[in-house]
């Protein structure tokens, strides 16, 4: 079908093919390929976008079901090529290790950050519980929510201890 | 040149420096393999064998290849190739038989991927299904069937492999230390108990993917999810004959890998492809349902070990069977055995063991490494162990460990001997056992304890691990100056996440005495472009490439040096540098920058010296030996890093429910290159530990299907499932042959973290656990003493 959907700012018209995913879509008919495929079923949360403000596993949505719609990806995260708060404080705070669900796990935060502007660590967790990160061990991704809202201080941030 | 230090230096080894990749991979600009597309490519798609162990009778593909847009079917027929790492036992796709649930059977590649998928569908299989062998244990079994009876043909490493044609076993490692009679002899106590865990899945967030492209002239080109560019090259010209140099291997980033992306997969496969297709690229990238048993796995054991102590608590002898479900093909798992053999025994001073390690083939889908390289299977054992000993002879767990600690001067099981330099392993557990108040519980968990009426305990458990490797292995590692000043470094180590990029550019820096914003490491690994590696595997990257970027630094200064003395017609002994120049020491002023240096001086009047600086750095292991096939005594450990964990656990004594309240782990990492990246590797580590402990096992029916190839029925923790708290603790014993004192700690974090765990509940319980995972209704089981059941094999009806 013939579809319009204005995808970080840029409005796209395409013949999309029916029974796409908007993760397909996204990747493979407008190439942009830092939204990840971990699954395809809606499991590891790493193809997580925005939709209309809300954020949706791109896996589990028809790209048709997009159209005239306004998606925002992790490309449009950094604005003219300076980190967002998020990424900044994923950056500080040792967030990222293999990167594969970086993209997703920073959208997540931001939907989190949008409705709940100082979340406890219970709320973050709960918040990011549909990211997998098998790098991580999630403690730094975290902490790095707690940085960006402001919870945290050089003193307070986690570390590594010596003896 | 000097060692003083005249400039002040942004960075150094020890600092905290924020990750070099992690602007590209935040902002969706880092490529992954799976990321590339290349013009004309095609997408394959590949037949499964339903069904764990059949003769193949007949495949039909006259339908697949009459579907518009296939471009190539390949059956297992056509291919007359042989893949192993170290026993040549596979076929590319299945010819005769399928030996495990998901096998290969025959590909397609297809301009697009819903057509490969169609013609798949087209692809008609008939089996004549047998019943499989799904337990290592059974198939020791004399009237077992031969997963490989044509086992005695293949070819396989014979320096370090045993293989026993006519029977399951592609390998039996054996060890022997003292006299084992006469340490029993001496016991006052022996205890023998068996511990079993399953096979599990890596899950890496990208599955495997691959693009290969053979061209006219036998040119080929991979690009590849695998973690190890010159041993994938290596294994792929040694099954196709092909030399080297027609061969081109290129690793973009890699979305995680734990061990499951070493060696070689889904290549051979994608080169027949791509040849038949007439040298198109052909990409294939594996489902999250495929990665389960098209692809390996992290095999099965059971450990069974016995024990003699004497009156003093100390342990005189050690007997060790390890029996590991290799599933269908050796791959990794005969090395596991080998390197799981000669560590057997833990951190611990055993006058007298015996250790047989046995790998053995079953119908199911192979085993590979897996972080930690058997040491996670066989320490849930050996730890739970060593704390059934110390309740059978009444001495508290902690203390019998600690008596029983290697120490210097003691020798290791192949006769290593320990010196103060190896490693603390006794600072380690005291740290972890300090960090949980092990042995007592505080006011607050008392109050804790008689308010929710769950109980709380607490447990530890030590590790060792040496990277499993060759006894030469080799690396190098290239630094070029650019004309700036700046520099690029070149390695074939792949940044699979661990964060080798960003200490390897901290080291440069320390060593060149630049900040780090002048070190630049390449990305992406190219064989035809960086400087040998062997793999990157094995905690081994740290120490051996550490070392020979300090080397390639201090070659490229070398060269800089020298062209300066001309420079300044002075000699190299009187120059010292900072970051932008070289200079004389007493006339700092009389100076040559390193950007005029970089690629060739020019004097004023226009000749030119020198040439570009290029610095080349190269690395071996040293003074390692092959393990003597009958004793298994030699040198086996580049080095050894200790570590230990605490647990505390609060379990509902009831239901069997437990919490992991917290968990603090040490390690003795010999000195911390970067705090921040140590910490994540450590913690990722120890929350992988703990879904292994607590969830991860493949569960198959009684005929070898396997029943939970996804996310949700094969569980991985999610940030809910954290520990309260998790504390990541440093000892720094300088490592003598380290760069910067540093050794690996990139799989210890997860060993030990399961038998840690099931410690604490037995503290808490007295749950007596000898099976991982540890599920509720396992402890449960525990508990009450009812037996326990091994639901990975399940003995329901086929599906």
């Amino acid at each position: 079908m013939w579809m319009s959907v204005e995808v970080n700012g840029h409005i796209y018209e395409r013949e999309v093919t029916e029974h796409w995913t908007l993760l397909r879509f996204l990747r493979e008919d407008l190439e942009l390929t830092g939204t990840k495929d971990g699954c395809s079923a809606g499991e590891c949360g790493a193809c997580t976008v925005m939709l209309n403000g809300e954020a949706v596993n791109a896996c589990m949505v028809l790209a048709a079901e997009a159209d005239g719609a306004t998606v925002e990806t992790i490309e449009a995260e950094a604005a003219k090529g300076e980190l967002s708060e998020i990424q900044a404080a994923f950056a500080r705070n040792y967030a990222v290790q293999c990167g594969y669900c970086t993209a997703g796990m920073v959208m997540s935060v931001r939907e989190l950050l949008r409705h709940n502007p100082k979340p406890t660590v219970a709320e973050i967790k709960e918040g990011i519980e549909g990211n997998l990160c098998r790098c991580t061990g999630y403690q730094q991704i975290i902490e790095a929510v707690l940085d960006v809202s402001g919870q945290i201080t050089n003193e307070t941030r986690g570390g590594l201890k010596y003896v | 040149m000097s060692d003083t230090t005249v400039s002040s230096v942004a960075t150094r080894v020890g600092d905290n420096v924020q990750r070099v990749d992690d602007t590209a991979k935040l902002t969706g600009g880092a490529m992954y393999a799976s990321d590339l597309v290349f013009a004309g490519m095609l997408h394959a798609q590949v037949k499964k064998s339903p069904h764990a162990r059949a003769k193949i009778v007949a495949i039909n593909t006259s339908k697949a290849e009459n579907l518009p847009g296939v471009h190539a079917v390949l059956t297992g027929k056509e291919l007359d190739y042989r893949i192993g790492l170290y026993v040549a036992d596979k076929d590319i796709l299945a010819k005769d038989a399928v030996r495990h649930f998901g096998e290969a059977v025959a590909a397609v590649a297809a301009e697009s991927l819903d057509i490969a998928s169609r013609a798949v569908d087209l692809i008609d299989v008939e089996y004549e299904v047998l019943p499989p062998v799904l337990s290592q244990m059974d198939a020791l079994d004399e009237s077992s069937p031969l997963v490989h009876p044509d086992l005695g043909s293949y070819d396989y490493v014979k320096a370090s492999f045993s293989p026993q044609p006519g029977t399951n076993i592609p390998n039996i490692t054996k060890i022997r230390k003292g006299d084992i009679d006469a340490g029993f002899a001496e016991a006052k106590w022996i205890v023998k108990r068996e511990y079993t865990n399953p096979s599990v899945q890596h899950v890496p967030l990208e599955t495997h993917v691959a693009i290969v492209e053979w061209k006219a002239g036998d040119e080929v080109t991979i690009w590849s999810s695998a973690q190890s560019p010159f041993t994938l090259r290596d294994l792929f010209c040694r099954a196709f004959k092909l030399p080297h140099n027609k061969v081109r291997v290129v690793i973009p980033h890699v979305g995680g890998a734990f061990g499951g992306k070493a060696g070689i997969h889904l290549e051979p496969l994608l080169a027949c492809l791509s040849r038949k297709a007439g040298g198109r690229p052909v990409k294939f990238q594996a489902t999250r349902e495929e990665e389960f048993s098209l692809l390996p796995c992290r095999s099965a054991l059971t450990y069974r070990i016995k024990t003699g102590v004497d009156a003093d608590g100390r342990i005189t002898a050690q007997k060790l069977l390890m029996y590991w479900d290799s599933g269908a093909y050796a791959d990794y798992a005969v090395n596991v055995t080998r390197a799981s053999a000669y560590s057997a025994g833990g951190p611990y001073d055993i006058p007298n063991a015996w250790v047989d390690a046995y790998t053995i083939y079953t119908n199911k889908p192979w085993g590979t490494a897996y972080r930690g390289f058997g040491h996670v299977e066989f320490f849930w054992g050996l730890e739970r162990h060593m704390e059934l000993v110390a309740q059978v002879i009444g001495m508290d767990p902690l203390e019998f460990r600690k008596k029983n600690l290697l120490k210097p001067g003691s020798t290791t099981l192949t006769g290593e001997k320990i010196n103060e330099h190896t490693g603390d392993p006794l600072k380690c557990l005291e740290a972890a056992a300090k960090a949980i108040n092990y042995g007592r519980l505080t006011p607050e968990e008392e109050e804790r304890q008689a308010r929710t009426g769950r109980r709380i305990g607490k447990g530890i458990a030590t590790l060792h691990k040496a990277p499993a490797m060759p006894s030469f292995t080799t690396t190098a590692a290239v630094i070029k100056m650019n004309s700036d000043g700046s520099v690029v470094v070149n390695i074939a180590l792949t940044e699979i996440g661990q964060g080798t990029a960003t200490v390897v550019a901290q080291m440069a820096a320390d060593r060149l005495r630049f900040p780090v914003s002048l070190v630049k490491v390449a990305v992406e690994r190219d064989t035809d472009k960086d400087p040998f590696d062997w793999q990157t595997v094995a905690s081994k990257g740290l120490l051996l490439t550490g070392n020979a970027v300090i080397a390639a630094c201090d070659d490229l200064l070398r060269q800089a040096y020298s062209d300066a003395a001309q420079v300044l017609r002075a000699q190299t002994a009187d120059l010292d540098h900072d970051a932008e120049r070289i200079f004389i020491k007493q006339r700092p002023e009389e100076s040559v920058t390193f950007a005029a240096l970089s690629i060739g001086y020019v004097y004023p009047n226009g000749n030119g010296i020198g040439g570009p600086l290029i610095g080349l750095g190269r690395y071996t292991a040293q003074g390692l030996t092959s393990l003597d096939k009958e004793t298994g005594q030699g040198l086996p450990a580049l080095d050894w890093t200790y570590g230990a964990h605490g647990v505390i656990a609060e379990v509902d004594p009831e239901t069997g429910e437990y919490k992991v309240i917290k968990i603090a782990s040490a390690f003795d990492v010999g000195k911390v290159i970067n705090p921040g990246t140590m910490r994540g590797q450590c913690i990722g580590g120890m929350i992988q530990g703990l879904g292994t402990a607590q969830c991860e096992s493949y569960i198959y029916d009684g005929h070898g299907h396997l029943l939970n190839p996804s996310l949700t029925d094969n569980k991985i923790l999610t940030s809910k499932d954290l520990p309260e708290e998790i504390e990541c603790i440093a000892v720094e014993t300088p490592q003598l042959d380290g760069p910067f004192g540093a050794r690996g700690v990139g799989e210890h974090p997860m060993i030990s973290v399961a038998p840690a765990l099931a410690n604490a509940i037995h503290d808490a319980t007295g749950a007596e656990l000898t099976h991982m995972p540890v599920r509720f209704e396992d402890v449960w089981r525990a508990i009450h003493n009812e037996q326990p059941i091994d639901t990975w094999v399940t003995k329901a009806p086929a599906v």
